[in-house]
């Protein structure tokens, strides 16, 4: 059995069955990285001994009847900005070179209740601002498909983790796209859930209102556990943190049932797995006439447009419409996200933790030394836009009209809704650029953007899920977006649509890809 | 206490003027834990003992709103007039510095929790009308100002931004109040003044003043936010570096405004000691100036008497005494007059007061002020207050001092001036109630209270709120006392061991044997001996030098060890003689 050609619920399956153990999953991993690491660079931080050890201590638990869940004992890849205790943390930032945390990540911590071990913590674009991964202080992680190119960003580390069987299964953050962007250009399958589905406690914030986090995965199953794992809430709660909820005096408002994340909609909701049929029969699928003008590549619009043939084929009524406002949304995301990421970001001082100048004079000296410093150029540039539109006089024109904008970007997703189960489209308008390619063009990486920050606007859930290759081998993806709370909606579809491409014949301009 | 009364001919100035007067001022909140974190707020523990991921900033932890931050803050509008924002939300004020952790700090700028509120005060009924805060003038430009600042947003949050900031010089303040522990003695003496001015405002008012010679005014209430507190910075000057202490990180803070309704420095502490009743009241905080959990700061200008401009206005940080508070209100007033009478201008600025020196210094003018970028936090959602929560926060009100001081007039045969004074502290209004609970007679209570209490409160330096000993102990005493077992003396004897220490005074009388003897058989016994011991004394009284028997029935007092009843003595020497 070849170990690494597996899924994370096979692997899952094969080591409850005893087939294999998840030492052997994790030293295959380990032998892998061994192989490919120093020509990609997935890994910020890699703790083999710590990585074994707990997949011995996993399996001996798995063994014992005491985990039994579908993610226990695979090796999984974090994101190098989700909080692991006694685990490096640096947002890919020489800012945060020398974090280590304290506390563990909601998201992460569910993951180790289910079983799966850490294998370390993956590259990223500096505190997730970027698309490639290049802007990482540690440098740039290679797209295993096509080493010249970038693997997409900014969980660009998790998705080429995935893509190199650098381990099973990976998450992410996804802002504006960073999930499902690198996912779809590394040819796996990534997914925003509906915002406050996921905890953010433990994600390192870049845009409060919009980050949520997702899994970077193989197959559409895998995806739909793995979400179902990470979203868990307050009863999956370890005992430490049910004695934390205890001792937090109740929360307010409706929406804050998890104690560390007032945002965290603790939704009873979540049994995707359920939603994993392979049928589209009568499901309403739209597919935006804007998203297919100018800036898109052929070959994208061409594999795009032929999944959408394919799931008629089978059933779903599908058909092109206008959605609108397209245009609006990179100026208003831009705005928002700058602003929320330049707020956030002013923890990083040299005071309490990570990066500190040598020897500043005084107190405001030390801030810009170490600032200066510490962030790259991308964050300088975004932690400036965002206090520009947050300055006295530009508020309103800046920050208050993206936020009506955004406003105006949820109507015209709810009014798509009222007439589709499911929005399709491409995830990004080219495949993965060449490494170099964006960093010369800020304003060019930002409109790759187009597609997936809408999404993020609206808060709303999206899947990227390979769709095929263009004439250079490249990953193309298609995009699944959903109504609030319908991550079974846009499961069931690319669920369907990945099992019938799976079957049928080549359907797309570049070939059928092989794990 | 020095206090001007409105418009005023003083000092020699050529017009007259009139002081406008606004306050700001910041509550610390009563709740066991911090405002967005399950940190403890106790105070005086080692420091970063009361810290987590959340108050001390670390990455990727975010803020979950104690609602009992809410219930307090929502208490307070209520019992202060002010309309609740039912949709209200959290805005980040964004400025660095070492205190803050997040280098954001967690306010409400745009929607905040209360809204337009007033309270009433007492003011002497002499003043002038055009200082009355009912005048239409004032109304008018009241209002100008809030549309002004309604239209003007971006001002207007820039104006508060101004006013509010200062956080380098709060922790200054703060830093300054915790290392110079020296001065605190002299802050004590300030609280003991204060006191002692309210003692004779107290005294004179049942002297004569009757409510007819005073008169109510309101002051308005522009709005109240919920806020967290910041951490406290410490020197080192030993290693020549600065440490920070995130106990008081997240401590939660109401921060209640005033409209510039009020005139004068008598005004001013009427309104705080208004404001602090009804927060003691509700138990929301045990507002102590000296200690910080209240904190005022004071926006002051002048203008012309019967000029219906606003002055340019300065804001006065450092008070932490009411005396200190009226000190500064003169010397502001007295700086700005001088400024405008030589020709010159006031300079819209933040000052601060040395209250050992009685003079300001300028911080920063309004040229300086930061951005501080104010959005609303995206980690927070709104809070929506339903009606349930509503009438819940209603439905807990206390009662307040005016409807208790109504109450005790019908239920308790006591004075008006006792009322007065047990009203004017919860603490004590708590325990008159609960020991009249045990069954003491409310005037016995009620003299314990205003006799001994208060007495011994001013020789210890403490306000009402320190009194330590039980109603249960109080009770017992007035019985021991009422039932005669124990002389007055003694009886006084132990109450201020109780004052101090809470002591039970009936294990105290049994363990000490203090009892009066009532034995008359023991009595007569040790008044005949007295009457055998002392011939001379005898003699006297019996050559008609009544006096003498005073020193006999002292002596017989002596003998019983004060454990006799000193009528029942007289008595008793009067028959045997």
């Amino acid at each position: 059995m070849d170990i690494l050609s597996l899924s994370a619920v096979e692997l899952g399956t094969a080591i409850r069955e005893g087939r294999t153990t998840a030492v052997e999953a994790m030293q295959a991993v380990l032998g892998r990285i061994e192989e490919s690491e120093d020509a990609l660079r997935c890994y910020i931080t890699i703790d083999r001994e710590k990585a074994l050890e707990q997949a011995g201590q996993v399996q001996k638990r798995i063994e014992a009847g005491e985990l039994t869940g579908p993610l226990a004992g695979v090796p999984v890849a974090i994101k190098d900005n989700l909080c692991t205790e006694g685990m490096l943390t640096t947002c890919a930032s020489r800012m945060l070179g020398n974090f280590v945390p304290t506390y563990t990540a909601e998201a992460v911590r569910n993951l180790e209740e289910a079983g799966a071990v850490i294998v370390g913590k993956t590259n990223m674009d500096e505190f997730a601002f970027g698309s490639t991964t290049e802007t990482s202080a540690y440098g740039p992680t290679r797209n295993p498909r096509n080493p010249e190119h970038v693997p997409g960003g900014s969980s660009g580390g998790s998705a080429a983790a995935v893509a190199a069987g650098e381990c099973f299964f990976a998450l992410g953050s996804d802002t504006g796209g960073s999930i499902r962007q690198p996912a779809c250009h590394c040819g796996v399958v990534g997914m925003k859930p509906t915002y406050g589905t996921v905890s953010r406690f433990g994600l390192v914030a870049y845009g409060s209102s919009l980050d949520q986090v997702g899994p970077l995965c193989r197959t559409v199953e895998d995806c739909a556990v793995i979400l179902e794992a990470i979203a868990a809430g307050g009863d999956s709660l370890s005992g430490s943190s049910r004695e934390e909820t205890q001792k937090v005096q109740a929360a307010c408002g409706s929406a804050a049932r998890n104690p560390r994340d007032s945002t965290y909609l603790g939704r009873e909701d979540i049994d995707f797995a359920s939603s994993l049929k392979k049928d589209v029969q009568g499901m309403r699928i739209g597919i935006p006439r804007d998203y297919f003008g100018e800036g898109i590549d052929r070959e994208v619009a061409e594999a795009v447009r032929g999944a959408g043939a394919l799931l008629r084929e089978n059933g779903a009524l599908v058909e092109e419409f206008d959605l609108n406002l397209v245009e609006y949304a990179i100026p208003a995301y831009y705005t928002i996200a700058a602003a929320e990421a330049s707020s956030n970001l002013e923890r990083f001082d040299g005071i309490k933790y990570g990066y500190r100048a040598k020897d500043p004079q005084e107190l405001h000296q030390m801030y810009k030394k170490t600032r200066s410093e510490g962030f790259g150029t991308e964050v300088k540039r975004r932690i400036m836009l965002g206090s520009f539109v947050l300055s006295s006089g530009y508020y309103d024109a800046y920050y208050l009209k993206a936020l009506r904008v955004k406003a105006m970007i949820k109507k015209a997703f709810d009014r798509a809704f009222a007439q589709y189960d499911c929005i399709l489209g491409p995830v990004a308008p080219t495949t993965a650029p060449r490494l170099g390619e964006s960093l010369s063009n800020p304003m060019k990486m930002y409109l790759g953007d187009i597609y997936t920050i809408s999404v993020n606007l609206a808060g709303l859930p999206a899947i990227s899920v390979p769709c095929g290759t263009d004439g250079k081998g490249l990953p193309i993806g298609l995009q699944l977006i959903g109504d609030c709370f319908q991550e079974k909606k846009i499961l069931q579809a690319a669920y369907a649509y990945e099992q019938l491409r799976k079957a049928g014949p080549e359907q797309n301009a570049g070939t059928k890809e092989g794990r | 206490m020095a206090m001007e009364k409105g418009v005023q001919m003083n000092q020699g100035f050529h017009k007259e003027y009139e002081t406008v007067i606004g306050l700001e001022v910041h509550v610390e909140l009563a709740t066991a834990t911090k405002i967005f974190c399950g940190c403890s707020t106790a105070f005086g523990g080692r420091p970063n003992s009361h810290t987590c991921p959340v108050c001390t900033g670390m990455p990727g932890s975010l803020p979950v709103l104690n609602r009992k931050v809410l219930e307090h803050a929502v208490a307070v509008g209520l019992a202060t007039n002010c309309q609740i924002t039912r949709y209200c939300k959290f805005d980040r004020k964004n400025y660095f510095y070492p205190d803050n952790p997040q280098n954001y700090q967690i306010s409400q700028l745009y929607l905040p929790i209360c809204r337009e509120g007033y309270v009433e005060i007492e003011v002497d009924a002499e003043e002038p009308a055009g200082s009355s805060g009912t005048s239409a003038e004032e109304r008018s430009e009241a209002v100008e100002d809030r549309r002004a600042s309604a239209e003007e947003r971006s001002e207007a949050a820039e104006d508060r931004r101004a006013s509010v900031e200062e956080r380098s010089e709060a922790v200054e303040d703060r830093r300054a109040s915790a290392e110079e522990r020296g001065e605190a003695a002299e802050d004590r003496e300030s609280s003991t003044e204060e006191m002692q001015a309210a003692g004779e405002a107290e005294a004179s008012k049942r002297s004569g003043l009757s409510n007819a010679d005073r008169q109510k005014k309101r002051i308005g209430i522009h709005e109240i936010h919920m806020e967290e507190d910041a951490g406290k910075l410490i020197h080192d000057d030993w290693e020549d570096c600065t440490l920070v202490d995130y106990n008081r990180s997240g401590v939660p803070l109401i921060e209640i405004v005033s409209e510039p309704d009020m005139r004068n420095a008598q005004e001013v502490i009427a309104y705080l000691e208004k404001l602090r009743l009804i927060i003691q009241y509700l138990g929301a905080s045990d507002c102590k100036l000296q200690e910080g959990s209240m904190r005022a700061d004071v926006n002051l200008s002048v203008r012309e008497a019967g000029s219906q401009k606003l002055g340019t206005r300065t804001e006065m940080k450092n008070l932490n005494s009411f005396h200190a508070i009226a000190r500064a209100i003169e010397g502001e007033r007295n700086r700005q007059i001088d400024l405008l009478e030589s020709g010159q201008a006031v300079v819209q600025e933040t000052r601060r007061w040395d209250d050992a020196k009685g003079v300001s210094y300028a911080m920063r003018s309004k040229e300086d002020a930061q951005d501080y970028r104010y959005f609303p936090d995206p980690d927070l959602p709104p809070v929506c207050i339903d009606d349930g929560f509503l009438a819940e926060i209603r439905s807990r009100q206390p009662e307040f001092r005016t409807e208790k001081q109504a109450r005790y007039k019908a239920e308790y045969d006591i004075p008006d001036y006792d009322i007065e004074i047990i009203t004017g502290s919860k603490h004590m209004a708590d325990l008159f109630e609960a020991t009249v609970a045990l069954g003491s007679q409310p005037k016995k209570v009620s003299n314990w209270l205003m006799v001994e209490t208060l007495r011994l409160l001013k020789e210890r330096e403490l306000d009402p709120e320190d009194i330590r000993f039980s109603p249960r102990n109080l009770a017992k005493l007035i019985a021991l006392a009422e039932g005669r077992e124990i002389n007055s003396t003694v009886a006084k004897e132990i109450f201020e061991l109780m004052f101090d220490n809470d002591i039970d005074p009936e294990r105290y009388v049994e363990e000490h044997g203090l009892k009066m003897v009532n034995d008359t058989d023991a009595l007569r016994r040790t008044v005949e001996e007295v009457i055998a011991a002392n011939p001379k004394s005898v003699q006297d009284y019996r050559n008609g030098k009544d006096r003498a028997i005073g020193f006999l029935v002292g002596q017989t007092m002596k003998a019983m060890k004060g454990k006799a009843d000193p009528v029942s003595v007289d008595k008793l020497l009067r028959e045997l003689l």
